[in-house]
This record gives C-alpha cells, sequence and structure tokens, in this order.
C-alpha cells in the first residue's frame, strides 16, 4: 500500500496576556518525498477558535472538518459563540472514539467570551488536557527544553509571537521532517482587535 | 490489534476474520493467492498557467515489470470542465474516476451550470478516506469553472493539496526538477505545454514505471483541448502503437 502522506510537523500553541498564537511550520511529507512545501496545518474551527494537526493528513483534515461542522450546528442551537473547551470535547470524542484508527495529534486553542483564552492539546489516544503552552509533531522533541526555560504567560502579543518563531526554527532546524516556513495565527481576546494569519521566515 | 486477533493470528492453522488480518494471514500463508495488479507506475503532471489548467501524463502500464499498455490513457474525464491524471491501480483510479464523472454530469444537468472544481475534490476524497488507503488512487484534478482554474492532488488516504505546480506517481521526483526551475506564475499556453512535455518527458526517461508518449489536456474558460501522443518519446520510430 503507498506509503500515507503524514505531517511530520512541528506545532505549537501559547497562551499570553491578552490571547492566544497557534505556530506550525509547513512541511507536508510522504515517506522522504516532500509532497507539499508550503501546507496550512492551522485550521480554523470557529471565527475565535483554530487547531494544529499533526499526524495523518487525511486523518486530521477529517477531523478538524467533521468539528468545524458540529461546532456550528451547536453554536445556532445555542445562539452564541461556541466554548474553546466545547471545541476540544467534541474533537476529543472523535479522537477517542476512533482512536483504533486515527493517527492524529491535535492542539485546540482560542478563546471565547466566558473562559477567555485557552490551549488544549489532545494527543493521539483520545485524551485531552488544558495547557498554558502546547507543543506537538515530530519537531518538539527538541525544543521541550527551549520552552520550558522561555516561556512565560505574562508575555505580550509581540514577545508571545517572536517566543512562537523562535522555537519553531529550532525544531525545524533539527527535525527532518519539519521545514518550510512559519506559519502563524495570533487570536486576540479582545473583541475589537482582529484575527492574524500570517507567515514568517525562520530566525536562526 | 486487539488481543483475541493476536492469539488468532499466532496460531499459524487458524484464522482471523478482520479482513485486513485474514488478507496478511492468507498472503503469508500460500503463493497462489498473491495477485498482481495492474498498476500504472506513472508521471503525471499538472499545473496552472495564464489561461486556465494543463494536466500532463506518460501513457505506460505495468504489470510488475512487464509492459501491459504501451499506450493508455491516464487523463480521466471528469466533465467538459474538469479532468483528473491518474496514478496508481489502474482500476482504482478509472472506476473512481467514472463514478466522480457519473454523479458530477446528473449535479451539473440539475443545476444547469458547469459542476465546480472543489465538487469532483470533495467526492474524490470523501470515497478514498472512507477506504483507508486500500484503494490505490493518486490522482491531480484539474478544472476550470465559474470561480477560475483549480488545481488538487488528492492521496490514496485521502488528502489533499492545492498548489499552482503538482506532479504525482514514481516518476514525480523526475517530474518535479523541472518544474521547480522552470514554474512561473502566469505562463502562456505554448510555454505551459513546453515545461509539462518536457517534465513528463523526465518523467518516461528516467522513471522505469513511466515510458511511451506524451498525453496533454489544456482546459480553458472557452472550452478544452485534449491532445494525445503529444510527443512520442519513448517509442520506437516507425512503432504506432
Amino acid at each position: 500500500m503507498a506509503e500515507p502522506v503524514k505531517l511530520g510537523t512541528t506545532i505549537m500553541s501559547v497562551k499570553y496576556a491578552g490571547g492566544v498564537i497557534l505556530g506550525a511550520d509547513t512541511r507536508t511529507s510522504a515517506g522522504s518525498y516532500v509532497a507539499n512545501r508550503v501546507s496550512y496545518k492551522i485550521s480554523k474551527l470557529s471565527d475565535r477558535i483554530y487547531c494544529c494537526r499533526s499526524g495523518s493528513a487525511a486523518d486530521t483534515r477529517f477531523l478538524a472538518d467533521v468539528t468545524k461542522t458540529n461546532l456550528s450546528m451547536h453554536s445556532s442551537i445555542i445562539e452564541e459563540p461556541p466554548l474553546v473547551r466545547t471545541a476540544a470535547r467534541l474533537m476529543r470524542h472523535y479522537t477517542y472514539a476512533y482512536r483504533e484508527h486515527l493517527s492524529a495529534g491535535l492542539i485546540v486553542a482560542g478563546v471565547d467570551e466566558i473562559e477567555g483564552p485557552k490551549v488544549f492539546q489532545l494527543p493521539s489516544g483520545g485524551s485531552a488536557i488544558e495547557i498554558p503552552v502546547a507543543i506537538g509533531g515530530s519537531g518538539s522533541t527538541f525544543i521541550t527544553a527551549f520552552v520550558d526555560a522561555n516561556y512565560r504567560p505574562d508575555m505580550n502579543k509581540a514577545e508571545a509571537l517572536q517566543f512562537v518563531i523562535r522555537a519553531i526554527s529550532h525544531a525545524m532546524d533539527r527535525d527532518g521532517s519539519s521545514g518550510g516556513i512559519i506559519r502563524t495565527v495570533v487570536i486576540p481576546e479582545s473583541e475589537d482587535e482582529e484575527v492574524a494569519e500570517e507567515w514568517h521566515k525562520t530566525v536562526l | 490489534m486487539y488481543t483475541l486477533e493476536k492469539k488468532l493470528l499466532e496460531e499459524p492453522k487458524k484464522t482471523s476474520f478482520t479482513y485486513s488480518e485474514r488478507n496478511a494471514h492468507l498472503l503469508a500463508s500460500s503463493k497462489d493467492l498473491k495477485k498482481t495488479f495492474l498498476k500504472t507506475g506513472t508521471t503525471i503532471v499538472g499545473m496552472i498557467f495564464k489561461d486556465g489548467v494543463v494536466l500532463a501524463a506518460d501513457t505506460r502500464s505495468t504489470v510488475d515489470k512487464i509492459v501491459a499498455d504501451k499506450n493508455c490513457e491516464k487523463l480521466h474525464f471528469i466533465s467538459e470542465n474538469i479532468y483528473c491524471a491518474g496514478a496508481g491501480v489502474a482500476a482504482d483510479t478509472e472506476h473512481i474516476t467514472e463514478m466522480v464523472s457519473s454523479r458530477l454530469s446528473l449535479h451539473s444537468l440539475r443545476s444547469g451550470e458547469h459542476p465546480r472544481v472543489v465538487s469532483a475534490m470533495t467526492m474524490l476524497k470523501d470515497h478514498l478516506f472512507k477506504h483507508m488507503g486500500y484503494l490505490t488512487a493518486a490522482l491531480i484534478l484539474g478544472g476550470v469553472d465559474a470561480t477560475g482554474p483549480h488545481l488538487y492532488s488528492v492521496w490514496p488516504h485521502g488528502s489533499v493539496d492545492c498548489l499552482p505546480y503538482l506532479t504525482m506517481g514514481s516518476g514525480s521526483v523526475a517530474a518535479m526538477s523541472f518544474l521547480e526551475a522552470r514554474y512561473e506564475d502566469g505562463l502562456e499556453e505554448e510555454a505551459a505545454i513546453g515545461l509539462i512535455g518536457d517534465a513528463i518527458e523526465a518523467g518516461i526517461l528516467n522513471d522505469l514505471g513511466s515510458g511511451s508518449n506524451v498525453d496533454i489536456v489544456v482546459i480553458k474558460k472557452d472550452g478544452t483541448r485534449m491532445m494525445r501522443n503529444v510527443r512520442k518519446t519513448g517509442t520506437i520510430s516507425g512503432d504506432d502503437e
């Protein structure tokens, strides 16, 4: 059978004073071949909730699409924007139910009016934990200590964005399965500020 | 794997009835059941140019290392404005594109408009995802619809990439070297056909699984042009096949 397309990846998400930031590299590989060097690994689930995907490209896109649809139906029923917690719960439902068949490591992050900025890590197997800073994918092993040493919850937006870019740059430099450019999504807590989807070059 | 299945598999004379496990077990225990399929060891390429989309393919199909057909068609008709280049098992690529073509024609009969490329892409990827990679179809889907030109690659497990130029199949690496060197935005039609022909030619010459001739289809807003055997790179001169 053909080699499955994998997101050999570096993904991360951090909470800062005033919102959350998601970051990812852009390399998609099939075996040793780079199938896409400018891919999107950050998917939108609702206006202010996004998720980072790692593992099988097909599986994680499916999960993101299904969660997005169900989250939007849920939001229509309660007539309010969805909670990040709800998005993570919904996604965990699927990662747990199909745990034997899926290869997916996900990070759900965003802001909502009730609980503010939130980051959830969903490792493969169907669990979910709420943490201030999450890293995932094959590249994350190279930056665990960097993240532990440098993360502060009181960072402002610029500092946090720089932290994410630095961390992913280091991972991309050491991990063969990560590469390309860095994509980020900044989700501010304040309703007045727009969500910013950007890309950056590595900074080493 | 479930422990019960594991136990059953460990005992050589018994069989698990989980299909995948069962098949693997049968394949390992009997030579007769080893099937060889008609495969299109292939070079396929797609790219967006100034006025639309151009797709191309080689024309060799193989069973193991034997060439089964020297001039097969790997550019599959989806609709007037959408074509799909296929690599992998010939039966799978042919059936899946025929199925989507038929469903889309009903769709456009009802709507009275040309079908959209995203619709075809969604049907293909949903079907492939449902079969968890057991359908060996690697596709490059291209077309022009009301929203402009579109190009996607769809992988056997159901993942999709959207890029301005794409290659797939066993000759994809050779073909990609040409595109990475010479592709640019807004190529003229002539230049696009020249480049895509060179890319397929690279596959024909450097990949064992690819060979014979170059097929090209050009899809523009004002019509589609299918060109069979534009170049006869790997054909012995005088041989028309």
